[in-house]
């Protein structure tokens, strides 16, 4: 796969502040990225760096193999997490005008906004203005002001706050369906279960330093820890308790979280390199029903807060 | 359309389309007229205010100095003595008494006035002028000097004034000169501040709607902010029009329905008492017109066009690099000083330096200096200023323009994105090596 954008050893610096420590990115063609961090961390300023808001002090940024030009600025959508719209503007005139600065001549303008007020359903807003919309309904023009160039990468900083959960889910679609057309996508958030859902690249910054980046299921991979989540359905209990304080003896052994109908026992076994799934499944058949033998998968907020808190 | 031009439209439209741009522009002339026509009004009713004053002259000399006027009626009481005056002037509420002592010409205190109230330093000073003359006359016919003879052989003077060209200008001619300059500076000043603060608040609007970060993902912040000046400028332009427009009908039109004369609210400027005289005299007038057509016009329109443009540049740069500076207006008065004290210099040495000796050091130094220029130069400019001081100060006004607008798109550049710090001057400062 071809990369979209690379950003090569980007350090930034405000006075005595490094907002960007070398950070290396690579954005893989038609791929969903997400840029994970905490607040802070310097997602911001690297996307600034790449829409040419902020210069970079040191490293480059390239865009389909040239450096960021001034022209390239037509080729990106952002969506900043600091958004807004003039609010006595009317919606048409506003997503006409911001189009048009993006170097779309007017007539075209007016038929790609036709065509996403249609399938946004919300063609009956045009003439209102924005302080008449509600903040849902202006997100959703925002969004619309966002993707209306057809740029080829677009740029989304925590885009679903602010969103209702059905408006969310709508954007969402939207947004896959740009990336199946061809887009590349950046997505910069702390909220990981929308990471989860649509990101198949991440890089994970950390106090002006990235310190985890690649494809998503390689990165689980690596945190992988042969845990399994289990519940049992004990028919003696003595002999059981017996048999879990074996179990802890070799395996960190903790109280599983998990919903069920039963009873039954329920523990998270660790058993890292010491044991294989089937030998504990056997072990765990002669004390009783197992009901529940699942593998914990580390979600990418396990990740995040693990290589967080390591980096402190 | 090129971005700026699409910028500057938008901003024209968001100002002229602007509910409160609407009512100012209508309103205001109508205003300042109701203002000028109350002030006219009160003026009238101020000194329709009658006042008896009693008179007790011990020496006896002066009985025919206290003549009666419209505003003041005199009661002599010398017979009746001080005291029993005093009396009679409280009992019946009159204004006051002067007193009049027996040998004013060796008393240390002659003349006493009693009152309630501090009379007016006109009234006090007109009683000293009639007493003193009687005085002076007295002396006068006692070495022996016939008055009427006196009177005769006094001369006036009218001083004609001509360049070596042999130009002729008179006084009159200065006065036109320096109700011109003083216009035109006034006016600049005037639209720096409303248009400049206009600017201004277009900035912290687009910060508050934080829609600025989708914006300069598209422009350059550079082109944002002289969009704006621009459009802030052609809106203010438009302004203008429309209030010289309307304010001039409708001045004519209530003049002419009430008559009420306007010139009477500004009576206390010399100038403008000068230029009631003026507007009262047929010949006078013919000669203020004449006066106006030997004005350097040309000089004088485009002297204006290039200071108000280079002049409001200057500051609406500054005022936009404020304006991205804080989050809200109350946070502006901070930055407000570099702004308003040379513009407030500038009138100051306008209004008395230049008119004073148009060509004097402070009048030409001020005019050269970059921030107080646009308003002194135009000023003196109807004095006919020397061509190498127009252009050394034009060049210095285009120089420091263009600093400023460095400078202020610098802090315009990185200010915008400043969320929730107030800032100061050594903010500022770093801001530029950002």
């Amino acid at each position: 796969m071809n990369s979209l954008l690379v950003a090569d050893t980007v350090s930034k610096k405000f006075g005595d502040f490094t907002a960007l420590n070398d950070v290396s990115i690579t954005v893989p063609e038609g791929s969903i990225f997400g840029l994970l961090g905490p607040n802070g961390a310097g997602k911001t300023t690297l996307i600034r760096i790449i829409n040419q808001i902020t210069m970079p002090d040191t490293g480059s940024v390239t865009l389909g193999g040239e450096p960021l030009q001034q022209h390239h600025i037509r080729d990106i959508g952002y969506m900043p997490e600091e958004r807004g719209l003039y609010k006595s503007m009317k919606v048409g005139e506003q997503v006409l005008y911001l189009a048009q600065l993006k170097g779309m001549s007017k007539a075209e303008a007016k038929t790609r906004a036709k065509h996403w007020f249609e399938k946004l359903e919300i063609g009956d807003w045009w003439g209102k203005k924005i302080q008449e919309l509600s903040k849902g309904q202006a997100q959703k023009i925002q969004f619309v002001v966002t993707v209306m160039h057809q740029p080829k990468l677009l740029i989304f900083d925590e885009p679903f706050s602010g969103f209702d959960p059905i408006n969310a889910n709508l954007i969402k679609d939207e947004i896959l369906q740009l990336r199946d057309e061809g887009a590349t996508v950046i997505f910069s958030t702390h909220r990981m279960e929308s990471v989860e859902e649509l990101c198949d690249h991440i890089a994970l910054i950390n106090k002006s330093n990235k310190i985890l980046d690649g494809e998503i299921n390689t990165i689980k991979r690596a945190y992988q820890n042969n845990t399994f989540d289990i519940g049992v359905q004990v028919v003696d209990e003595t002999a059981f308790a017996k048999a879990q304080q074996q179990l802890a003896s070799s395996f960190k052994v903790t109280p599983a979280q998990f919903k069920s109908l039963g009873n039954e026992h329920k523990l998270r076994v660790e058993m890292g390199d010491n044991g294989t799934p089937n030998e504990l499944l056997s072990t765990l058949q002669t004390y009783g029903q197992v009901t529940h033998f699942v593998e914990v998968i580390p979600s990418v907020n396990d990740i995040f807060i693990q290589t967080v808190s390591q980096n402190k | 359309m090129s971005i700026l031009s699409l910028i500057i439209k938008r901003e024209y439209i968001a100002r002229v389309r602007n509910k409160s741009f609407l009512i100012m522009t209508f309103l205001s002339p109508l205003i300042l007229v109701g203002m000028i026509l109350l002030i006219s009004y009160l003026t009238q009713l101020n000194s329709e205010d009658k006042r008896t004053i009693v008179v007790v002259d011990e020496s006896g000399q002066f009985e025919t100095v206290f003549f009666n006027t419209d505003k003041t009626s005199y009661v002599n009481l010398s017979d009746q003595g001080l005291d029993a005056g005093k009396e009679v002037a409280k009992d019946d509420a009159y204004y006051g008494l002067i007193h009049i002592s027996k040998n004013p010409e060796t008393a240390t205190n002659p003349v006493t006035f009693y009152g309630n109230e501090t009379p007016s330093f006109d009234y006090i000073g007109d009683i000293e002028d009639r007493i003193e003359k009687r005085i002076t006359d007295q002396n006068l016919v006692a070495q022996g000097i016939n008055l009427t003879a006196l009177e005769t052989a006094k001369s006036t003077i009218d001083i004609n004034i001509e360049n070596f060209s042999g130009e002729s200008s008179s006084k009159m001619s200065n006065w036109v000169k320096a109700g011109f300059g003083g216009a035109a500076g006034y006016l600049l000043m005037m639209f720096i501040i409303i248009y400049g603060n206009m600017v201004m608040r277009s900035v912290i609007e687009e910060k508050t709607n934080r829609i600025i970060e989708v914006i300069i993902s598209s422009v350059k912040p550079f082109q944002l902010m002289m969009g704006k000046i621009l459009g802030t400028t052609l809106a203010g332009i438009t302004q203008f029009a429309i209030w010289v427009l309307v304010g001039g009908v409708l001045l004519v039109v209530l003049t002419a329905f009430f008559g009420v004369d306007p010139s009477a609210a500004t009576a206390v400027n010399p100038a403008a008492s000068q230029a009631q005289q003026i507007a009262q005299d047929p010949n006078m007038m013919i000669e203020l017109l004449q006066e106006v057509q030997k004005l350097p016009l040309l000089q004088l329109v485009g002297g204006f066009f290039i200071y108000f443009i280079g002049g409001y540049f200057l500051y609406s740069s500054i005022y936009a690099a404020i304006g991205a500076a804080v989050d809200n207006e109350t946070d502006t008065q901070q930055f407000m000083l570099p702004i308003i004290m040379p513009l407030m210099l500038a009138i100051y040495v306008g209004f008395f330096a230049v008119i004073d000796n148009p060509h004097g050091t402070v009048a030409t130094v001020f005019s050269i200096i970059p921030l107080t220029s646009p308003i002194v130069m135009l000023m003196r400019i109807p004095f006919e200023v020397p061509l190498w001081q127009i252009i050394l100060s034009i060049t210095l006004l285009i120089a420091t323009f263009v600093f400023t607008v460095w400078f202020g798109s610098k802090i315009y550049r990185v200010g915008i994105l400043m969320y929730g710090k107030k800032p100061t001057y050594k903010d500022l400062i770093k801001w530029l090596k950002y």
